[in-house]
């Protein structure tokens, strides 16, 4: 069973290899269509932008080259797993990516834990509660946070929270200049880990709360909880065995599109609270017209997002029976 | 009529749903009843006249919210179920009665091994190991016959066909020897080979077992094949009960003939005779809106003034089978 599942798993990632190929080409001419380049902001920044200055910086990073040149020896480079060297920053683009992708994975999995956990746990205790007044400050809760902007939710948290009440600290990953250790860093971390975490999954948790409810409702509805009652089995067993497991496939489902566009959503909230991951990274490569870097977090972005489809795909065949794992390439 | 092998004795069931102006309205009408050991009554009518309901309430498993409880009495072997708490009636939802569904397609978690399934509900009402729990859940698969039980027992759901699956329902309704089975068109979505298949089975465990049957259903050929005594539901109401030769001989109320009337005689064409097939016309009424008099005297061929302003009681005429008519004389 777990070799046929690993089979599985290598299989779509092969599959999804010419997906990543076509994203990386795509990147590549997109992202060119943006006015301005990076000779442009340095030499904007440095104060002196002379005509030979922005020349000399073109032909320093091959960018006074004709773009088929330098289409193709991005190729050739990105074959080899090799990023290229970020202007901006005179770095490896991918030893600037390594020390920053932890950051963004931390952020996104807590989030992913309380998006889901909270959603699920709110969205089934609507639905068993329906037609409550406990339902509907659920759903009157999840519509509010569906509707309102994860900048402003983090800033507002921001105010009461840190500044307010001193219980987090406003922004970063650990407190500056500070030599702890072990389970204390950790737990520093953890500590400021809270605020984005909770905003990034404000968003999610209300979709999942939503979905959750809807699904529960249906399933609740359906014969073989009927059955259930008949059996004798109590309301708790019912939800617990019965109707939690069925009603949870379509919060999976949507869980695992939703991995990558979270990476999106961490763009804003890393700029928010000054985390250092990848999301800010991106914005502040942008801005700076950085390609190479932008391109290399565009690449691992693809990656991840078929990693993740492929990992989902796995877990669902885990949980639903009626699915089966055929070696084939289904979708994405 | 109370005897020493009545298992189940309902008197004066009635159930009120709640209409969507929030006023309640009744769904089952004062039914009494009574199953025996060793006995398959059939509860028949169209759809909407409240069969469903009647057995839904018999266990107590209509939604609170929109159902109540509007008096009468449920006696198992003389203990009112009506009477119980919730988790007493738990107790005897599988245990002493077991019910049997529709659609075998729906009414498995697909999610859980059927073997899973039978052996919950034996884990539930009777304090075994898991391992007793299972060898009894394989016996039981053997019971319902269903092929090579100790494969069955790990696959899901959808790997079984639609009757396996309903022999599957069967095990659980019967893992704990219930004593009164209630199947609700139990043969509906099942092709008609199979259906005779499952039919036999419930038959001959009734038997082996012991148990009385309530068989719900619209379709009287099964009727006539499988049930010892006949109830006839309109609009919530009984109409008429007799026993099944009675019945199919000489029905009284004029639904009762109706619905005769409306079952395809296959000797009729064999013999040539062509005449085309007897219809009721309109519908049930409404349950929310009915007025006082016979809820189906608008259909009836013999519906008179008479028959709208008075419902109409229903009059034992022999011991064992009455009629809710003034037109049935004897």
């Amino acid at each position: 069973m777990w070799s046929s599942r690993a089979r599985y798993v290598l299989n779509r990632l092969i599959h999804g290899l010419p997906i990543i190929f076509a994203i990386v080409i795509a990147n590549f001419f997109l992202i060119r269509l943006a006015p301005g380049d990076a000779a442009q902001v340095l030499a904007g920044e440095a104060g002196a932008a002379s005509e030979e200055y922005m020349r000399q910086i073109r032909q320093q990073f091959g960018l006074d080259q004709p773009l088929y040149i330098q289409f193709i020896s991005y190729m050739k480079n990105i074959l080899m797993f090799d990023m290229g060297y970020s202007f901006r920053h005179g770095r490896e683009v991918s030893s600037l990516i390594f020390e920053r992708v932890g950051a963004t994975a931390l952020l996104m999995f807590a989030s992913m834990v309380i998006s889901v956990g909270v959603g699920v746990l709110l969205g089934a205790l609507a639905a068993i509660k329906d037609r409550t007044i406990l339902s509907n400050v659920i759903v009157i809760f999840s519509i509010v946070s569906y509707a309102t902007p994860l900048f402003w939710v983090g800033l507002m948290l921001i105010i009461v929270f840190s500044i307010h009440l001193g219980w987090f600290p406003t922004s970063g990953i650990a407190t500056v200049g500070s030599t702890m250790t072990g389970w204390q860093y950790a737990l520093d971390i953890a500590h400021h880990l809270v605020l984005p975490a909770v905003t990034l999954s404000f968003f999610y948790m209300a979709l999942y709360t939503r979905l959750m409810r809807a699904s529960m409702l249906e399933t609740l509805g359906l014969d073989f909880i009927k059955t259930a009652r008949a059996k004798g089995l109590s309301d708790r067993k019912i939800v617990s065995r019965h109707a939690l497991r069925n009603a949870i496939l379509p919060v999976l489902t949507m869980a695992g599109v939703q991995v990558s566009s979270m990476l999106g959503g961490s763009v804003i909230i890393e700029s928010v609270f000054g985390w250092p991951g990848l999301g800010l990274l991106a914005f502040e490569s942008l801005f700076a017209r950085d390609l190479n870097l932008l391109l290399g977090i565009f690449f691992l972005s693809s990656i991840l997002v078929v990693v993740t489809n492929a990992i989902v795909d796995v877990v669902y065949t885990i949980v639903d029976p009626r699915i089966e794992l055929k070696g084939k390439l289904a979708h994405g | 009529m109370m005897n020493s092998t009545n298992l189940l004795t309902i008197e004066g069931l009635s159930t009120e749903f709640r209409s969507s102006h929030k006023q309640w309205f009744p769904v089952v009408n004062r039914i009494d009843l009574q199953v025996t050991v060793g006995e398959t009554l059939a509860v028949v009518g169209e759809s909407g006249c409240g069969k469903s309901m009647l057995a839904h309430s018999i266990l107590r498993l209509l939604p609170r919210r929109i159902a109540r409880n509007a008096g009468g009495r449920v006696l198992l072997e003389g203990r009112d179920l009506l009477a119980l708490s919730e988790d007493e009636m738990r107790g005897v939802r599988g245990k002493d009665i077991s019910m049997i569904f529709q659609e075998p397609m729906t009414s498995l978690n697909p999610l859980m091994t059927v073997g899973q399934q039978i052996a919950e509900s034996i884990l539930e009402h009777e304090h075994c190991s898991v391992q007793v729990a299972a060898r009894r859940t394989l016996d039981l698969m053997e019971l319902v016959g269903i092929p090579e039980p100790r494969a069955r027992f790990h696959q899901y759901p959808h790997h079984l066909s639609g009757g396996m699956r309903q022999r599957i329902v069967i095990a659980i309704a019967l893992a704990c020897r219930p004593k009164v089975l209630i199947a609700d068109e139990p043969t509906t979505a099942l092709d008609v080979t199979i259906q005779a298949q499952v039919l036999e089975l419930i038959d001959k465990l009734k038997r082996e077992l012991g148990m009385g049957v309530i068989l719900i259903t619209h379709d009287l050929g099964v009727v006539a094949e499988w049930a010892q005594r006949i109830m006839v539901m309109y609009a919530g109401r009984k109409v008429e009960e007799a026993d099944a030769e009675t019945f199919f001989t000489s029905p009284r109320h004029p639904y009762s003939r109706a619905l005769l009337a409306s079952v395809p005689r296959p000797n009729d064409v064999m013999n040539g005779v062509v005449k085309p097939l007897a219809e009721i016309t309109g519908t049930v009424p409404p349950l929310d809106r009915l007025g006082g008099g016979c809820a189906f005297a608008d259909r009836c061929t013999m519906g008179t003034d008479a028959c709208r302003s008075n419902s109409p009681a229903f009059r034992l005429l022999t011991p064992s089978s009455g009629v809710a008519c003034i037109h049935a004389g004897n």
